[in-house]
């Protein structure tokens, strides 16, 4: 038999027996399947006896198109209350047929996408909002209540997490942390000294870089730089855990997650915050001494003077403090968008991202919110 | 049945595999023919997994060749090689559905990728598909929102998408309860009826094996190597080997 288009006709049977459905051509693959809708006017009008016929005098060869066809074909005629009749169509056709219909079907619908007005995506987002405050919040809750139980001694803790996680958040950490710093250092001090050389005023590039450095840009950075690195990581993992239900697994074991995943995290963070950002003040000013040096003529000794006169122990703690507090809330939002994670693969990605989304945005928000505090103080 | 007058459609020859240097198995050489049911069987950790995996193009083996049709695969162009690979369908140990696409989004990213079909077209052939595997209605269901059982099926709905000539099944009914394998057991038998594949069946499910196996090779893990070929009701009667009738008598 020659090769020809897949094709079918529809059309009254004999004798006024109902329809019948001629089938012919190669129906293959490559021939793509013809659409339905001859069928579906054709029953639609018809109103003699609700019989279907199906003839393949001149099929070709064939395959899944012409079952997926018929498979349709045996859909619409069940719509219009008609009976097939499957006899004049090849048996092994009709037994993948026989196949396809075994079991009962639920009901297929085709989706229509709802047209949603822009108050009702309004709606929906402020209670999202709404949920992911309340889900943050008695997250904090049990962090602290597990905190306590660790502080009791009520529950072993997991060491070797946590001196995991501290390798890599501290250790592995360094180089990421000495480049940023370092960069954030000198590029301060070659702008700072563009203008305050103009003022014959350059030996205040150290107090410049000294104070911000120490105030602001050493915690905020080691926070960020943590936040992308480890906060994300928490995340994946934990979110890879949730996916594969090990953190079920431990529920059901009575062991709160929290105990035994975030608080080794916590701590660890809440430990090495501080001593990075020590160390991003410290890499910073290296930064800023280096430009004065080669482009000021300042002497070593000017510039370390200086810097001593610049920073208060008080000006100092305040960035301290701050680190440690970004240390918390980098765990905190890398461990909640972890266990908030949802049960598949795309999902792991999406918590990664909002981890280090959230983590960023809640360090901005808390550094505002200690400028405000400490202008207050007066520190 | 009598396979052994038509042209294989996969040949092994003397292959040896393993991973880097440590070898699974060693100087194995069978064929498989047309139309057959073939079992591959073994103790756990015995390299079932690791042959088929070689079988299937993902491994190149440490020597030997695999032949299908007659052409030699890991000699082949890439461009050859990927056409012979289209014709496979696998089912793996883990069903290893894409958990971020629904069923017919699973089933239907074969043929996007490579057929010229439109939308419709693949959507009936995909609702045609997960009909033939009992899942008529779940198009919009997620990978983990499916029961064991339903993930096995949907698998093997997706494994079907290209119309392969071999399909091939890792332990199809591990993890499943009696009743569901034995259903996805008759399934197989059908559809192989139905659509005329050739069907390699990694399994060390007695039922299945005398259920449905056409011909079987026997794996030892000790010795690394193919220990016996034949039917597997002819393996149970007429095996010298004791390692063979051991495992094949587990239950009788
Ligand atoms: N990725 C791998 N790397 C190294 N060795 C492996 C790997 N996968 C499996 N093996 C080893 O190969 C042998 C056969 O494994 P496998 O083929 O999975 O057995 P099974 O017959 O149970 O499917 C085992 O000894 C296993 O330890
Ligand atoms: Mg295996």
């Amino acid at each position: 038999m020659s090769i020809t288009l897949p094709a079918f006709q529809i059309e009254e049977a004999d004798q006024n027996k109902g329809l019948v459905l001629h089938i012919r051509g190669t129906w293959s693959a490559a021939f793509g399947i013809p659409p339905l809708d001859a069928v579906r006017t054709v029953m639609a009008d018809f109103k003699g006896p609700r019989v279907l016929f199906v003839e393949s005098a001149a099929l070709g060869s064939w395959g899944s198109p012409l079952a997926a066809f018929l498979f349709e074909v045996e859909r619409l005629s069940e719509k219009f209350g008609f009976t097939l009749n499957n006899e004049g169509i090849p048996p092994s056709l009709q037994r993948l047929l026989n196949l396809a219909r075994a079991v009962p079907q639920r009901e297929l619908v085709d989706e229509v996408p709802l047209a949603r007005s822009l108050v009702y995506k309004l709606g929906t987002f402020s209670i999202s909002i709404a949920a992911d405050i309340m889900s943050f919040l008695t997250f904090v809750g049990e962090v602290a209540l597990s905190l306590g139980r660790f502080i009791r001694g009520a529950r072993p803790f997991r060491a070797r997490d946590f001196w995991l996680v501290l390798q890599e958040c501290g250790a592995e950490a360094l180089p990421i942390v000495t480049l940023i710093s370092f960069l954030v250092g000198l590029t301060m001090a070659f702008v700072g000294s563009i203008q305050l050389s103009a003022f014959g005023a350059s030996i205040y590039v150290a107090n410049l870089v000294g104070l911000v450095m120490v105030r602001e840009m050493g915690a905020t950075m080691a926070g960020i730089i943590l936040c992308g690195r480890t906060g994300a990581a928490f995340a994946s993992q934990i979110g890879s855990m949730k996916v594969s239900e090990e953190i079920d697994a431990l529920r059901t074991l009575g062991i709160s997650p929290i105990d035994y995943i975030v608080l080794p995290r916590l701590l660890a963070l809440f430990l090495m915050m501080p001593l990075l950002c020590l160390y991003a003040d410290f890499i910073g000013i290296l930064g800023g001494l280096s430009v004065s040096m080669w482009m000021l003529d300042l002497s070593l000794v000017q510039y370390v003077l200086q810097t001593q006169k610049a920073i208060t122990l008080a000006g100092f703690s305040t960035g301290i403090i701050k680190s440690t507090v970004f240390g918390a809330l980098v765990a905190l939002t890398g461990c909640l968008r972890g266990m908030q994670c949802g049960s598949n693969a795309a999902a792991i990605g999406a918590s990664a991202t909002s981890a280090v989304v959230t983590g960023i945005t809640s360090i901005v928000v808390a550094d505002a919110i200690f400028a405000v505090i400490f202008h207050v103080l007066d520190i | 049945m009598e396979p052994l007058h038509q042209p294989a459609i996969v040949s092994a020859r003397n292959l040896t595999l393993g991973y880097g240097s440590a070898e699974v198995l060693r100087n194995v050489s069978f064929d498989i023919y047309p139309g057959e049911i073939f079992v591959v069987m073994g103790g756990s950790g015995c390299g079932k997994s690791t042959l088929l995996k070689h079988l299937i193009g993902l491994m190149k083996p440490l020597s030997g060749s695999i032949y299908y049709s007659g052409r030699d695969f890991f000699t082949a162009q890439p461009e050859e090689r990927q056409s012979l690979q289209r014709k496979f369908g696998v089912l793996y140990q883990g069903g290893a559905l894409w958990s971020s696409l629904n069923l017919l989004e699973n089933v239907s990213l074969p043929m996007e990728e490579f057929t010229n079909l439109s939308a419709r077209e693949i959507k009936s052939l995909a609702r045609y598909k997960l009909a033939l595997v009992g899942l008529s209605g779940f198009d919009d269901f997620y990978p983990s929102e499916l029961s064991g059982g339903m993930r096995k099926r949907a698998a093997l709905a997706r494994a079907m998408a290209l119309d392969p000539d071999i399909l091939f099944f890792d332990e199809p009914s591990a993890g499943l309860d009696p009743v569901t394998s034995r259903r996805l057991d008759d399934l197989i038998l059908e559809l192989r009826e139905g659509l005329g594949s050739t069907i390699v069946l990694v399994t060390h499910e007695l039922e299945s094996i005398f259920a449905i196996g056409t011909r079987a090779i026997f794996l030892d893990g000790t010795s690394k190597s193919l220990i016996a070929t034949g039917a597997p009701r002819e393996l149970l009667a007429n095996s010298a080997d004791l390692r063979v009738t051991q495992f094949l008598r587990r239950k009788a």
